[in-house]
């Protein structure tokens, strides 16, 4: 521990001496990302005030760079830690600029008047996220996405060692989001700073952290890399999702199967069927889907949303390296899902299956449904059952017009 | 940085025309009146020479102190507003607005019925420390709304109430007071310069001078406040304290004009915002020592008018800045909400 930029020590936080979260021991250092993700009203908020020495510790100690943050007087405190918090500069006319050049407040003398250093500092900042060109122009008359680029800037412009920042993306559009976040980390390396933030955007957290601290009900669950968190099942665990899943593989999350007789079967495969998925679970009509491959593009999206998948085994190797704490918790509290039995249980059935044997589970549940989508060409030539499935189906008559 | 000078040049042109209108506004209001002087009468008084005993009594004994006073309080007031709106930040704050003014008049009231009563002489002092602890309590009572109610409109509307109710209290406080004190009590209770004494305009000097010189010196951290609280507080500032010295000193220099002119609505809100739009930019180190000038010149010009208009009568100041100040507040409201769709 004592080798990192900052570490805490049994670390209690809260307000007015109420713990909001406590046995907080997490480290970060210079020129890395630390994220806390995890359910809203968790406490991320709060640790980050800690943190930032904005709000006394409850109990435990930070330790910042060799010492202890409270014993760190205000205006030194001032040079290493800056903060890009959810709140609006105010003022009338205030430009760009200007906003900027409050963060050299620790710097200047009693009038803050800017010397040639803090003016370079300055221009430096907006250079390195991108606002030098909106330098003149009034803050008020920024979209989200260059607002927040120019807040980062005033913290960068403190030339801080720590940068905490409490949902630098939330209100940001997609194309923003990943702006905001490739130049934090490009100025994380470059000025050697120690990222702290909360990310509602899990797939983004993953792509941008080094280390991940998961806060759920007053407590630091788990603290680790990406590879440690992002596995199959804890996602879900960690947000309390009864409805829905998170697909580790692609980072992204997907709406829950209807449940219910399934009546329509999807032929699909090799990337085809992921769109007729999605809107059959609109619809919330109940579906099943075969054969696909477990290595198939479709194959993860299939799992989430429909009833069931009639697949092929990859082989053994698929499922290695899973930890035991999530697939003990996997879709824990929710076992009357669908289609989605447990993970070991559906692998070993379908290792004993042979080819026939398979095609004859797809064919038992095209008879259940009323009707077959085929999801194109190269849905029939993503494996070797599929074309037997098409001919059956037109045989039976169940094939759907599109 | 090409930017950046010429704001400089319009900084520095604004300051000087603030400046001659302050100088020009002085003298036409020593001049006119129900008397009316000539201007070369006037400027022979301040070179020294010989004048008529009646003109050197107008200028010396009348004209002169409230005009100073005028200046000087004006001056504080719209400072006052200014220091209000940041601390809420809100444009529409102020201290007429928030009651705080109404509060002041309260104490300076029972003050000077009690002393009255018992045949005292108030001193200026005894009244700005009143006023100071009148506003200072309605600034309270405004602070404990302001954590209960979340939304800015319900803040005004409360401190509003609070400054009807204050009212309400002086009015009936001025009812019972005995009857030759009335008109005097009466006059001052609606807001006027008249009246001012050199010994008022020298405590009203001693106050608020250094407490706009305090507020000058606030001008750092008050940038830094407006970038949002988490973030002044990383940057160093101590934002509880410069909150405790944003209350006292707006309570203070609002007390100082309600113990000597009585509660003069208005221009703190529009002071400021009138300067604000002049200078184009939200700099305190610009605005602080421009609100100043600037409510300066408003009060200059206002009483001004109270004192000509129907002369030899006179109107109540708080009449004439409500004219011109209470268009101000519409307009204000108008842009916010154009602003925000």
């Amino acid at each position: 521990m004592k080798n990192h930029f900052f570490h805490t020590e049994d670390l209690a936080v809260g307000y007015h001496g109420t713990c909001v979260a406590e046995e907080i021991r997490i480290w970060g250092d210079r020129g890395r990302i630390l994220t806390l993700i995890g359910p809203n009203g968790a406490g991320k908020s709060t640790i980050l005030k800690t943190l930032a020495g904005l709000l006394p510790t409850v109990h435990g100690t930070v330790w910042l760079d060799g010492k202890r943050l409270e014993q760190i007087p205000r205006k030194e405190l001032a040079k290493k830690i800056a903060v890009v918090f959810t709140e609006k500069p105010s003022g009338e006319f205030l430009t760009c600029r200007e906003v900027v050049e409050a963060g050299r407040y620790p710097y200047t003398g009693r009038f803050g008047l800017l010397s040639a250093r803090d003016k370079e500092a300055v221009s430096e900042a907006m250079e390195l996220v991108a606002v030098s060109d909106l330098a003149d122009r009034p803050f008020d008359c920024l979209s989200d996405g260059q607002r927040q680029r120019v807040m980062l800037a005033r913290a960068v412009c403190q030339e801080p060692q720590m940068l905490l920042l409490d949902e630098p993306t939330s209100h940001l559009d997609i194309k923003y989001k990943l702006e905001f976040l490739t130049i934090l980390r490009e100025m994380a390396g470059k000025k050697q700073i120690s990222v702290v933030m909360s990310l509602h955007e899990l797939d983004l957290a993953e792509r941008v952290s080094d280390m991940l601290a998961c806060v759920k009900n007053g407590r630091v669950e788990h603290f680790g890399t990406p590879e440690d968190i992002f596995v199959p099942g804890y996602m879900e665990q960690l947000f309390g999702m009864l409805q829905g899943s998170f697909d580790v593989g692609s980072g992204t999350a997907e709406f829950s199967a209807a449940r219910g007789e399934p009546k329509v079967f999807v032929i699909a495969g090799g990337g085809t069927g992921k769109q007729t998925f999605w809107r059959l679970q609109r619809e919330r009509i109940p579906f099943a889907v075969g054969i696909l491959s477990e290595n198939d593009v479709d194959y993860p999206t299939a799992h989430a949303t429909a009833l069931h998948v009639v697949r092929e085994a990859a082989g053994e190797q698929n499922h290695a390296g899973e930890p035991d704490w999530a697939g003990q918790q996997n879709h824990a509290g929710d076992p009357d899902r669908a289609g989605q039995q447990n993970h070991a249980e559906e692998q070993d059935q379908t290792e004993q299956y042979t080819s026939d044997e398979l095609l004859k589970e797809a064919k038992l549940w095209i008879d259940r449904c009323d009707h077959v989508i085929c999801c194109g060409d190269r849905a029939v030539q993503a494996n070797k059952y599929n074309k037997e499935l098409l001919r059956y189906a037109c045989k039976v008559g169940k094939m759907a017009e599109k | 940085m090409k930017g950046n000078r010429r704001a400089e040049t319009w900084y520095f042109s604004a300051f000087a025309v603030l400046f001659v209108l302050l100088l020009f506004l002085m003298a036409w209001n020593i001049c006119a009146g129900s008397v009316s002087l000539p201007f070369r009468e006037t400027l022979r008084f301040f070179m020294g020479q010989e004048v008529s005993e009646t003109v050197r009594g107008i200028i010396w004994k009348i004209r002169l102190p409230r005009t100073l006073a005028a200046a000087v309080l004006g001056g504080a007031l719209a400072l006052s507003g200014y220091l209000l709106q940041t601390f809420f930040r809100n444009p529409i704050a102020g201290p007429f607005v928030l009651g705080i003014s109404s509060g002041a008049k309260l104490m300076v009231a029972v003050i000077m019925i009690f002393s009255l009563g018992n045949a005292w002489r108030l001193s200026s002092a005894a009244m700005i420390t009143a006023a100071f602890f009148g506003s200072l309590l309605s600034m309270g009572l405004v602070l404990i709304m302001s954590g209960r109610v979340e939304h800015i409109a319900g803040l005004i509307v409360s401190g509003s109430m609070i400054g009807y109710i204050c009212s309400a209290i002086t009015d009936i406080l001025v009812t019972f007071a005995d009857d030759a004190d009335i008109v005097n009590l009466h006059n001052w209770s609606r807001g006027s310069f008249s009246g001012i004494s050199w010994e008022n305009v020298a405590v009203i000097c001693l106050v608020a001078f250094p407490a706009s010189l305090a507020v000058f010196f606030l001008a750092k951290p008050i940038n830094a406040y407006q970038m949002g609280e988490a973030s002044a507080k990383s940057m160093g500032v101590d934002v509880k304290r410069l909150r405790i010295y944003m209350v006292l000193l707006s309570s203070l220099l609002s007390g100082c004009i309600v113990a000597f002119a009585g509660p003069v609505s208005f221009v703190g809100i529009a002071v400021p915002h009138l300067v604000r739009q002049t200078f184009r930019t939200s700099r305190p180190i610009i605005l602080i020592p421009a609100c100043f000038l600037g409510g300066s010149v408003f009060c200059l010009f206002c009483d001004l008018i109270a004192r000509v208009i129907l002369a030899p009568s006179e109107i109540s100041i708080s009449t004439v800045t409500a004219v011109f100040g209470a268009p101000v507040v519409i307009l204000i409201m108008l842009r916010r909400k154009r602003g925000r769709e």
